[in-house]
């Protein structure tokens, strides 16, 4: 087969639509004005910063009011966290305490943990052995002393789709208000706030098929949260900063284009995901990470014992594929990823992963050539692996969790 | 990704040296462990006292490949002397350098080595 280039990485981020660049040009030279201007340049920049909020809001069944637009998927989190944290602190019921799962991205876990410093009390849900949280597991951690809580909708790691609906429930009856981290669920699945019933959503441009560096949050009308810039007032007050217009026309346009394809785009995704999955399943000692049902279509994340991600990635890349792995060999002492660990994987089991995430780009002829190409790569590590020679001669492997190790 | 890396270390990680098991070694060393995400075996081959047939075989990064098959065409053909003396160091120079994030696992190499050797003594003492 000859060379491609194929890019498997679409968590990570994706292709900007020529559709979403084509929007936004003009507002880079001939409408560049600041929405905040009263002359005939402002009112031309707010009207495209307005029209961009209306198909973010459509896209999500919410109102134009209730977008708040953001620097990205990590400042939407972080608004809606300390934001809701801060403001329920501050009313009379003083509450305390937050919460999250154990497999959200580090813009929610980190942020969560920082409030410790500011007087809150953290706690993490576990998510079960398939990623998935069970709603009893989490009805321990909210109480009368919950001011947030935050449950992503879909896992950036495993694709894993979260109960969220239920969550928001069990949230609103304890009078705590509900985040989803909805970043990697965003033209992968319907969205739709009121069915969800959740107060807050993240989520950010570039995943996709909109510019990097923009995002939005959505905010329930009548939710209040506390701003975490000081400045200028904008965006009601909740995100001070002249408006970022061209990344916003380009996040409005990237949304409309969702929102119109997805039903087009989900049983296409998916049947291509299945067929990647049914071809790697086929490898000796190859299993699929996370639910196989409730899980984006768009996802297949694998692992592969005996082989380490990082070299794994490394092979691929050489024949002009791109992906990504729970393995970062990196830090002093190697941990593999939390997301992974929650599932009750071995850290030798979990480095052995390989993350495949599709977009609506992805064709038939991409998934064939790394379906050629994956175990090829699989078997070349396999052969040099003495973990893998210990498996075939079936014995066990140590995981040593803690300690005792010579590096 | 490859950026990371000199083009003798990817080349070294594409096509390594000495890679394999080896039935009837004299020394063995393994050190690392599968958590960590590195474990390497170091095999050899005694004759005289210089090491006369050396494999590896590797379960790790880019980095930890590479390492194993440098450090298995230093140490092919050195007296035993000479091959202890091989230092961590010396791999990462030969290599053109590692990424400084990279040391952990780099380091394992030049300790497998060893460690087959003090194998082979112990054995030989024994
Ligand atoms: C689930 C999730 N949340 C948040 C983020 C952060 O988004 P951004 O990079 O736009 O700040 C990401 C991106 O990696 C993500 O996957
Ligand atoms: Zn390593």
């Amino acid at each position: 087969m000859t060379r491609m280039d194929v890019y498997l990485d679409n968590s990570a981020t994706t292709k900007v639509d020529q559709k979403v660049v084509e929007a936004m040009l003009p507002y880079f030279t001939e409408r560049f004005g600041n929405p905040s201007s009263i002359h005939s340049k402002g009112v031309e920049a707010r009207e495209a910063v307005e029209r961009a909020r209306e198909q973010v809001a459509k896209l999500i069944n919410a109102k134009p009011s209730e977008i708040v637009f953001t620097s990205g998927g990590t400042e939407s989190d972080n608004l809606a966290i300390i934001g809701a944290a801060k403001a329920a602190n501050s009313d009379e019921s003083k509450r305390n305490a937050v919460v999250c799962s154990n497999v959200e991205h580090p813009a929610v876990l980190n942020t969560c943990k920082d409030l410790v410093a500011s007087g809150f009390s953290f706690s993490e849900a576990k998510v079960n052995s398939e990623g998935i949280l069970k709603t009893s597991e989490v009805q321990s951690h909210i109480s009368k002393q919950t001011a947030v809580a935050s449950v992503m909708l879909a896992n950036n790691e495993i694709g894993t789709i979260q109960p969220v609906a239920a969550v928001a429930k069990l949230c609103h009856e304890q009078g705590a208000l509900m985040h989803t981290d909805a970043v990697q669920a965003v033209g992968k699945i319907p969205i739709d706030v009121k069915k969800l019933n959740v107060d807050l959503l993240s989520l950010a441009s570039h995943k996709f098929h909109g510019p990097k560096g923009v995002g939005a949050l959505f905010i329930r009308e009548g939710v209040k949260i506390k701003p975490i810039f000081g400045g200028g007032g904008h965006e009601r007050g909740l995100r001070s900063g002249t408006e970022n217009v061209p990344g916003i026309v380009g996040l409005g346009a990237a949304a409309k284009i969702a929102a119109e394809d997805l039903s087009n785009d989900i049983p296409r995704m998916a049947a291509l995901r299945n067929r990647l999955i049914s071809g790697l399943s086929g490898l000796s000692r190859a299993f699929l990470n996370g639910s196989r049902d409730q899980r984006l279509p768009n996802n297949a994340n694998m692992r592969f014992l005996g082989v380490e991600g990082e070299a794994l990635i490394t092979l691929l890349d050489e024949e002009g594929i791109c992906a990504s792995t729970g393995s970062a060999c990196s830090s002093k002492k190697l941990r593999a990823s939390h997301v992974l660990l929650a599932l009750g994987l071995a850290d030798w089991e979990a480095h052995g992963s390989l993350r495949l995430t599709l977009s609506r780009f992805s064709t038939k002829d991409e998934i064939d050539y790394a379906l050629e190409k994956i175990p090829k790569a699989v078997t070349t590590l396999r052969r040099m692996s003495p973990v893998w020679a210990k498996l075939e001669r079936g014995e066990k492997i140590e995981d040593v969790k803690d300690g005792g190790h010579i590096h | 990704m490859a950026g990371t890396y000199t083009e003798l270390v990817m080349e070294h990680f594409k096509n390594p040296k000495n890679m394999g098991q080896m039935e009837d070694a004299d020394g063995k060393g393994e050190v690392g462990n599968a958590s960590c995400g590195d474990v390497m075996t170091v095999y050899i081959k005694v004759k005289g006292d210089r090491v006369a047939d050396i494999k590896f075989q590797t379960f790790g990064c880019v980095a930890a490949v590479a390492t194993s098959s440098m450090v298995t065409e230093l140490a092919k053909g050195k007296t035993l002397d000479e091959a202890m003396k091989i230092t961590r160091a010396d791999v990462a120079e030969k290599l053109g350098g590692l990424p400084p994030i990279k040391m952990h696992c780099s380091n394992l190499a030049a300790d497998a080595l060893h460690a087959a050797i003090e194998d082979y003594r112990k054995k030989a003492s024994e």
